[in-house]
This record gives C-alpha cells, structure tokens and sequence, in this order.
C-alpha cells in the first residue's frame, strides 16, 4: 500500500514536513509543492532528514519553484524535479493521496 | 482514473485553488475523469459571479466555470459554507428570503454528503488546502 503524501508549507515555518518524513513508509513518495518547494533547497536541516529517509521517493513541483524564484540547481540531489502531469501521474500510481495540508 | 478534488481555500488569499485548478487541468489532459471538485470551508468564495479580478490577472472563478463547461465538470459548493460567506442560488435566495443570487456559472450548492460520496465514487480524493 503506497501513498503520496503532498507537504505544502515551508519546514521552516510549520512542522507539517516532519510529521510526513514520520509517517512516510518506504515505498511512498513525497511531493513538496507551493511553499513546501523550500524544504527542497540543498544544504538545510531538511535535505539532510531527506537524504537520511531510506525508501521513500522525493519530489518538488517546478512551476512552484520557478514561481519563487528558486533555481533548479539549488534542488538537492535525489529530488526530482516535476511537473503538474507528473504531479497527476504519482497520485494515479500511488494507491492514496494524503495532504499534510 | 477517476479523480475526486477537494478545495478548502478562497481566491486571491491561498494559493491552493490555484494548484487544484492546475491539478484538475493535467488530469483532464491525461484522459483521467474529474467526478466531482467539491468547495469547502472558504473554498466556496470560488463560486461567486461577482468576482472581477484586474484585466490582467487571472479570473479564478471563471476559469473554473470554463474548464467545468467545457468537461461538464460537478463543481460543488458546501452549503452551510455557503451560507455563511453569502453564496446563494436561487433556491437559497428564496429559502432564506434574500434579494439576490450569486453562484456562478457550472456551479451548484448541495451538502457535505457530496464530498462523503466523491471520497468513496472516486479512486483518489486529493486535497487542497492551507
């Protein structure tokens, strides 16, 4: 049974990022869009617990990052980079879709 | 697949219409069919015809009221929701002896078992919130 689990805050403003990384099972994926796209910048507190999930697919919206300013090389590695068919495609794949809204 | 999309925010204020909008367009293009968009909390200031946005930005409410025309989209505003934010149809108007109506195009006002039945009709309900 795998979900996609959409995170739309920042991690540095709410604490909605560490609940999912808790409830996120290996085999699941997480989608960071809106403001949640800054949990996705390399060199934070935040990549780091990312980098440490083992199992678990990561993913940023674009259109959120471009909307933000955030260039795609300032994307961590391992976190790929998607778009709104793709955001479609994982919440078709994945068996549910839970938003830590 | 059949898709069910939940919107819990207004226009203007949230981004998460926006992003449901967006949503709902992809799955539309990727031949996955929308059953319903259910308007919920303050998500149900996204069914006013009085809406009129500056020319040059974008005109949420009648971007919805197109994209449900041109896919024959259920776009359902919450009732009680409704009710107390001042989206009224024309039964409301009467029911509740108002002077007026403004729920726009494509859209109806019904209760909350329309989001209990999207949830268990549809594969995947997907929320979209603050």
């Amino acid at each position: 049974m795998s979900t996609l689990h959409t995170v739309n805050k920042s991690p540095f403003e709410k604490s909605s990022m560490d609940s999912c990384l808790a409830y996120a099972k290996a085999g699941s994926s997480v989608l960071m869009y809106e403001d949640g796209i800054y949990g996705a910048i390399k060199g934070t507190g935040c990549t780091q617990k990312i980098a440490a999930k083992d199992g678990v697919n990561f993913y940023v919206l674009g259109p959120d990052l471009k909307a933000r300013g955030v260039s795609e090389d300032k994307v961590a590695d391992g976190i790929e980079i998607v778009d709104y068919a793709k955001f479609v495609s994982l919440a078709a794949e994945n068996d549910k879709v839970q938003a830590w809204v | 697949m059949k898709f069910a999309i939940q919107v819990n925010e207004g226009p203007y204020q949230h981004q998460a219409t926006d992003s449901a909008y967006q949503f709902t367009k992809a799955a539309l293009e990727a031949g996955h069919e929308i059953m319903r968009v259910f308007f919920y909390h303050d998500g149900v200031n996204n069914g006013t015809n009085l809406t009129t946005p500056p020319q040059d930005d974008r005109n949420i409410v009648k971007r919805w009221s197109e994209l449900g025309k041109q896919h024959d989209l259920d776009l359902v505003v919450c009732v009680a929701a409704a009710q107390r934010r001042g989206i009224v149809d024309e039964g409301e108007m009467q029911r509740n002896g108002k002077d007026a109506q403004n729920i726009a195009e494509g859209f109806r006002i019904s209760g909350l078992g329309q989001l209990v039945e999207a949830g268990i009709q549809s594969e995947r309900l997907v929320v979209f919130g603050d």
